[in-house]
């Protein structure tokens, strides 16, 4: 394993030869000690540690990950975290530009820092993380996962998430919720809920014939002789914005009510503090949070944010732990008389160079890699600038997938879901097929063609647009905008359904989209069944697109602008 | 009412970039469905004209529709239902389905709650009225939005 720290002094002599953007950032990098004890220093207090990490998306190696740089916040969340990026970010929280926390933390110079603090996450780092609380803290501690963490990688779609449930028993959770795991469909859930070592909390999926609770809401647990009363949160908008055919008796729903139904019964039961694992989305929780009485902490999901604070509404902490793998949050809170009465909490950047990798755990994960390993490591090219997804309007790497759609079949228009999932390449890294997976592996992978008109093809816009920038949190499904290849258009965020979207255009020949005509449209991953699966899997079209063009240097894609009024 | 269920798998097949064939058809549809003006015209029908206070009425309907084929709907009305003190008749008004009329549910002093449940179908995103006509001849409503989308690009 490279030393960090030897390898930043390396980087420090190369600067001072070649100069460029980093040479600004020296005092800042050297500066740095990035060591396993650095990260873990904490200021302890109380009874209970809480750990969390979510949106881990089965990355059991260290990762790339590039933070969005557009976040756009509407109505009542319009400049509050997790909607700052960039250098506004580094401002509000304090961070020198170019400081290990600014590359963990903002998508400043992503591509020059990647090179000096490298990868991130890795589920042994985290396993060394979480235990090194756990012997800090004995009988302290919950380690608890908000979901998203059974998908998103090749190995998790060949063993159908079996991977993911046995790195994460190993890891000893205590208790998760889910969204993505749903999309194995109602029998593979059932059977990986039975593999699982801790309960999956949810307590919004009731059956769609009477109504009835489908997994357990809440667990409680004693730590330290405090109760603590953990109650999940699925995703709510699960069949509305992933395929319901394969969960077709499972409704899921905000039900706030129900939520503080099951807080009272947890209180009336005695619980000292009661945590909500939830996968809302940052922006519900929030609502929530003002919605449901007593709610002690929010342990927030689906949004992929990393806050280096945590979010206080009334008497509720919400706490954001990022994705990927790339962070692990640890609060610790002293209960009294049923309150919080006072709380400590650290963000963990999980800079995989500095940590050791715990040893059973690494082993787990080569095992569990093996027998596909030599699959995913085939190189395809090599990429000039970073590739990421995350972002509200468009990422390098969808630009990447939209453009090979166009090409392979022949569209005019191509469109890409704006899932926040997918890790990032460094600029002048091989991408290999593990990258491709990364961005693509799901169960309902498909890709289509059709014939849509300009009216169609703006409703569709308008539709998504909504469920992103819908003042009302409780209307926002929780992904990005769909990417969008060969069109461009203005996009006012502050506007209503039907009137955000202007100047639609194609990008080739600059003409405006006409309501009556006809365009070619490819796509992939239709929740509609016969759309979604049986076809070309879109990982198949990546990789051969990559592999023709070897080298991946796309022009910076300026075709879509965004304004928030 | 055939013609609305196609409409509304309709639209999940749309994101999905269905064939032209179908979005004609959803297109037909839309224009002839219930608008707010509609919904007040047959409002005003039910309730003679009487003037309407917010309140005492409760709709419970998801934000957004899993599926408008089929969407729960609980509705109460806040009263003790005493033989001087009651609900007559709870209406469900639809801003957005080809015709305004959902469903009249009738109680009496004996039904002791004024609460009603059922699943509705739900042509697209629209307003839900509830309208409820108390022994007293005071009459209450509540109105509550739900979204019918045509997307799916949750992530």
């Amino acid at each position: 394993m490279i030393n960090r720290r030897d390898f930043i002094q390396a980087s420090l002599a190369a600067l001072a030869i070649t100069g460029g953007t980093l040479a600004s950032y020296r005092s800042a990098i050297a500066g740095q000690k990035i060591t396993q004890d650095e990260i873990l220093k904490f200021d302890a207090k109380g009874q209970v540690t809480l750990i969390h990490v979510c949106d881990i998306h089965s990355q059991s190696k260290p990762v790339y990950f590039r933070e969005p740089s557009v976040n756009i916040g509407v109505g009542e969340a319009l400049g509050l975290p997790p909607h700052i990026t960039g250098k506004k970010l580094l401002e509000k929280f304090g961070i020198k530009a170019g400081s290990p926390q600014a590359y963990a933390l903002s998508s400043e110079d992503f591509g020059e820092l990647a090179k000096v603090y490298g990868k991130m996450g890795g589920l042994d780092r985290v396993a060394t993380l979480v235990n090194a609380i756990r012997a800090e803290r004995p009988n302290h501690c919950l380690f608890l996962d908000s979901g998203d963490t059974w998908q998103g990688s090749w190995t998790s779609l060949q063993t159908r998430g079996e991977d993911m449930i046995k790195i994460m028993n190993m890891l000893k959770t205590d208790a998760m919720t889910g969204h993505w795991e749903f999309t194995y469909g109602t029998e593979r859930v059932k059977e990986l809920v039975s593999m699982l070592d801790f309960p999956l909390l949810a307590g919004n999926v009731l059956d769609t014939e009477w109504e009835e609770p489908v997994f357990e809401s809440t667990r409680m647990f004693e730590r330290n002789g405090v109760k603590i009363a953990v109650i999940g949160q699925a995703f709510p908008y699960t069949p509305v914005a992933n395929p319901r055919w394969m969960i077709p008796e499972w409704s899921f729903g905000i039900r706030d009510e129900l939520m503080q139904a099951n807080v009272d019964k947890a209180r009336d039961a005695g619980a000292d503090l009661v945590v909500v694992l939830s996968h809302n989305g940052f922006d519900v929780d929030r609502k929530m949070a003002s919605k449901v009485n007593g709610i002690d902490v929010i342990l927030t999901g689906h949004t992929h944010d990393a806050i280096p604070v945590t979010v206080n509404v009334n008497d509720t902490l919400l706490v954001a732990s990022g994705c990927s793998g790339k962070f692990v949050s640890r609060l610790d809170l002293d209960v009294k008389s049923k309150k919080v009465a006072g709380f400590s909490y650290k963000l963990m950047p999980v800079f995989s160079d500095a940590i050791t990798p715990d040893k059973q755990v690494s082993a787990l994960i080569d095992e569990t890699r093996a027998p596909y390993e030599e699959h995913m490591a085939e190189v395809l090219g090599t990429t000039r600038h970073t590739l990421y997804r995350r972002g509200n309007m468009s990422g390098t790497f969808d630009d990447l997938i939209c453009n090979a759609l166009i090409e392979s079949q022949d569209a005019e228009i191509s469109l890409s879901p704006g899932f926040r999932w997918g890790t990032s390449i460094a600029p002048g890294q091989p991408i290999t097929a593990e990258d491709v997976y990364n961005q693509t592996a799901m169960t309902y992978p498909s890709i289509y063609k059709n014939n849509l008109t300009g009216k169609q093809i703006k409703d569709i816009l308008e539709d998504v647009g909504d469920n992103l920038f819908n003042p009302d949190p409780y209307f926002q499904q929780g992904g990005d905008m769909v990417r969008v290849g060969g069109l461009g258009f203005d996009m006012d965020a502050s506007k209503t359904i039907g009137k955000r979207i202007t100047n639609m255009h194609l990008t080739a020949s600059g003409k405006e989209l006409e309501a009556d005509k006809t365009y070619s449209v490819a796509g992939w991953a239709s929740v509609n069944k016969e759309t979604g699966t049986g076809g070309t899997p879109i990982w198949e079209v990546v990789k051969d697109w990559i592999r023709e063009k070897k080298v991946v240097d796309l022009k910076t894609n300026d075709s879509i602008r965004l304004s928030n009024g | 009412m055939t013609k609305i269920k196609v409409e509304v798998l309709d639209r999940r097949q749309f994101m999905l970039a269905a064939s032209a064939t179908t979005a004609a058809l959803m297109a037909g549809i839309s224009s002839a469905n219930a608008t707010a003006e509609m919904a007040a015209e047959y409002i005003k029908k039910l309730t003679g004209g009487a003037s309407m206070m917010e309140g005492k009425v409760k709709i419970d309907l998801p934000e957004i529709a899993e599926n408008g084929n089929t969407v729960p709907v609980k509705v109460s009305v806040d009263s003790p239902m005493t033989a001087d003190n009651y609900v007559k008749t709870l209406h469900l008004v639809s801003e957005g389905n080809p015709g305004p009329e959902m469903a009249s549910f009738h109680f009496t002093p004996a039904s002791g709650r004024a609460n009603a449940a059922a699943r509705m179908r739900l042509a697209k995103t629209q307003n839900v009225v509830g309208i409820a006509e108390m022994s007293d001849g005071k009459i209450y409503t509540a109105k509550t939005l739900v979204k019918v989308t045509i997307g799916g690009c949750g992530g």
